[in-house]
């Protein structure tokens, strides 16, 4: 009885601070989202639909979770420069005690989904090919190069970490399609993460990858040597005409 | 066409008047020096490669047409690089070894030798008279057959007249739709704000048209035109994956995440950006395709499968002159 007593005032000691510095931590990103989100994402991130309060609109949060406050404050992508604008990776404005702090309160406001843990190492880069071709490259391009369609910039992926990606996958932000568990589970994220982390340095078996800057280019570098090559060849035939 | 076969017959008359006025039986008698000593390696030579040019570029109007072959492209790479390569060689002999090189020392003479100077014209004309027209012939032969077989890609630019397999469609209905490993998607599979690639079951999936582009959308948003009204199930709409401008597969979807400031739901083709909207029906919003991308009616059975309805609303794949004559058959 008496163990059982300490034992239990062992845990309360350990996790009172700890709920604390939870509770605290929301308290702070409360505030932080008071300063710079309420404008567009209205009171307790309920969404504001436009034409809005003069100064932007924006979709509600509750229920987003952890998963896409993480990824949407930690890839710069919020805050976002003007409204009706695709949101794009860019220095964060935050401190990461502050992003930390705004995604306990994003998560505190719905259950929601939690920020994934990916492990790359686990998944199979083969299978990861085959499904970013199958899913991504469409608009990623197959390297992860990033491209275009009509109204909107698919992003390259060079500097998306693999929770970014894992996190990605699932909001489909901006106008990417959303892919869920059953359409993609958790191990075939992993391979997709480790075909992404392939893709950033891939060997180049083709031998000299000019950038890996595509075919137009490489074709005009080939009709430049080639070019040269055949201007090289008539001066050596006419040389040896003039001489004959 | 009466025009056509004035141009080919005045054409052939020209043709066959220059070469009779060219070999008079007369002049052949008043040959006035002796021939040059022959070089006949030399000119079998030449004639040998203009001919095996004429097979290699023969060789490549066959290679195009038998589309089944391994290695396709690169045969006819080899065999028209060939052909080019052996006209050079053939050209090279000719200039090298068979045309009289002679170089002219003396200025012109002053015009008082007339008939000397005729009777260089007429050695002039002479020498080589006989082999010429062996190599000429040779040369016209490889010449036409690297014409022909340059011609020979025009017909890829489309059938002109069996175009009745274009309309023809392994949809019908009561197909189910199936995924890339043959399973069938039930209508709760498909998701929102995702997209899914269906087959018909049990039909030849590398048919031009069988691959679907499936997409479920808000009830509310979609505004289907009323030719295409009730092809949807419960908000999901199945489309032609091929594009209607140049064939290409729609690798794109539009899924916005919050309406009111990104652009609305879109399939965009990869290769020149032709971007329909699924809401209403699959009509062109931007790019260059011409005409609308076809659209399949579907329905669930009581399990909950999805099934074709019907065949599409639209001939499948890039146009052609008679795109809009028929409507697609079984």
């Amino acid at each position: 009885m008496r163990r059982r007593l300490a034992l239990a005032l062992l845990v309360a000691c350990a996790v009172a601070p700890a709920a604390a510095a939870q509770s605290g931590q929301v308290a702070h990103g409360k505030e932080l989202f008071g300063r710079y989100c309420l404008s567009c994402h209205g009171a307790n991130g309920a969404g504001i639909q436009p034409p809005g309060t003069g100064k932007g609109y924006g979709p509600s949060l509750q229920g987003v979770g952890a998963l896409a406050a993480d990824f949407y404050l930690r890839t710069g992508y919020m805050p976002l420069r003007r409204v009706p604008e695709q949101p794009r990776r860019s220095r964060l404005l935050l401190s990461p005690g502050d992003i930390d702090a705004l995604v306990a309160y994003v998560a505190s406001l719905a259950s929601g989904p939690a920020v994934p843990d990916p492990h790359p190492e686990q998944g199979s880069l083969a299978e990861g090919q085959k499904l970013f071709t199958d899913h991504c490259s469409g608009c990623h391009q197959v390297v992860a190069a990033g491209g275009y369609l009509t109204g909107a910039v698919a992003p390259s992926l060079d500097r998306a970490t693999a929770r970014q990606v894992a996190e990605a996958v699932r909001i489909g932000p901006y106008v990417m399609p959303r892919f869920t568990e059953k359409d993609l589970s958790p191990h075939q994220v992993d391979s997709l993460v480790r075909y992404i982390e392939y893709a950033k340095h891939p060997d180049d078996r083709g031998g000299w990858a000019i950038g890996r800057v595509g075919p137009v280019p490489e074709g005009l570098v080939t009709w430049f040597l080639g070019a040269s090559t055949l201007v090289g060849v008539c001066i050596v035939i006419g040389k040896r005409l003039s001489r004959g | 066409m009466g025009k056509a076969r004035d141009f080919l017959i005045s054409g052939l008359v020209l043709l066959l008047g220059r070469r009779r006025r060219r070999v008079r039986r007369g002049e052949r008698e008043r040959v006035v020096v002796p021939e040059a000593p022959r070089n006949e390696g030399a000119e079998l030579l030449a004639v040998f490669l203009l001919l095996a040019s004429a097979a290699c570029a023969v060789a490549f109007i066959v290679v195009y047409a038998v589309d089944s072959l391994p290695g396709h492209t690169q045969l006819l790479g080899l065999s028209l690089g060939l052909a080019f390569c052996f006209l050079a060689a053939a050209l090279i002999v000719t200039g090298q070894r068979l045309v009289p090189n002679e170089e002219l020392e003396d200025k012109y003479p002053e015009r008082e030798h007339e008939a000397e100077q005729e009777l260089v014209v007429q050695v002039i004309e002479e020498s080589g008279l006989t082999r010429r027209r062996l190599l000429l012939g040779a040369l016209a032969a490889s010449g036409g057959a690297i014409g022909l077989a340059l011609l020979t890609p025009l017909a890829s630019f489309g059938p002109a007249l069996r175009v009745s397999r274009f309309y023809r469609t392994p949809w019908s209905r009561g197909r189910r739709l199936v995924d890339e490993h043959g399973k069938p998607y039930r209508a709760s599979d498909i998701e929102q704000d995702n997209f899914y690639t269906a087959f018909p079951e049990g039909a030849d999936k590398e048919d031009f048209a069988s691959p679907l582009l499936l997409v479920r959308l808000p009830t509310d948003r979609l505004q289907l035109p009323p030719e295409n009204a009730g092809y949807d199930v419960d908000g999901i709409v199945a489309f032609s994956k091929i594009c209607t401008h140049a064939g290409c597969a729609i690798t794109l979807y539009r899924a916005p995440l919050f309406q009111p400031n990104e652009p609305p739901p879109a399939l965009v083709c990869p290769c020149h950006y032709s971007t329909f909207d699924p809401s209403r029906g699959g009509t062109v919003t931007f790019g260059p395709a011409g005409r609308k991308l076809p659209m399949l009616p579907l329905e669930v059975d009581r399990v909950g499968f999805l099934l074709a309805r019907g065949n599409f609303d639209e001939p499948v794949g890039p146009s052609w002159w008679g795109v809009r004559l028929k409507e697609p058959t079984t």
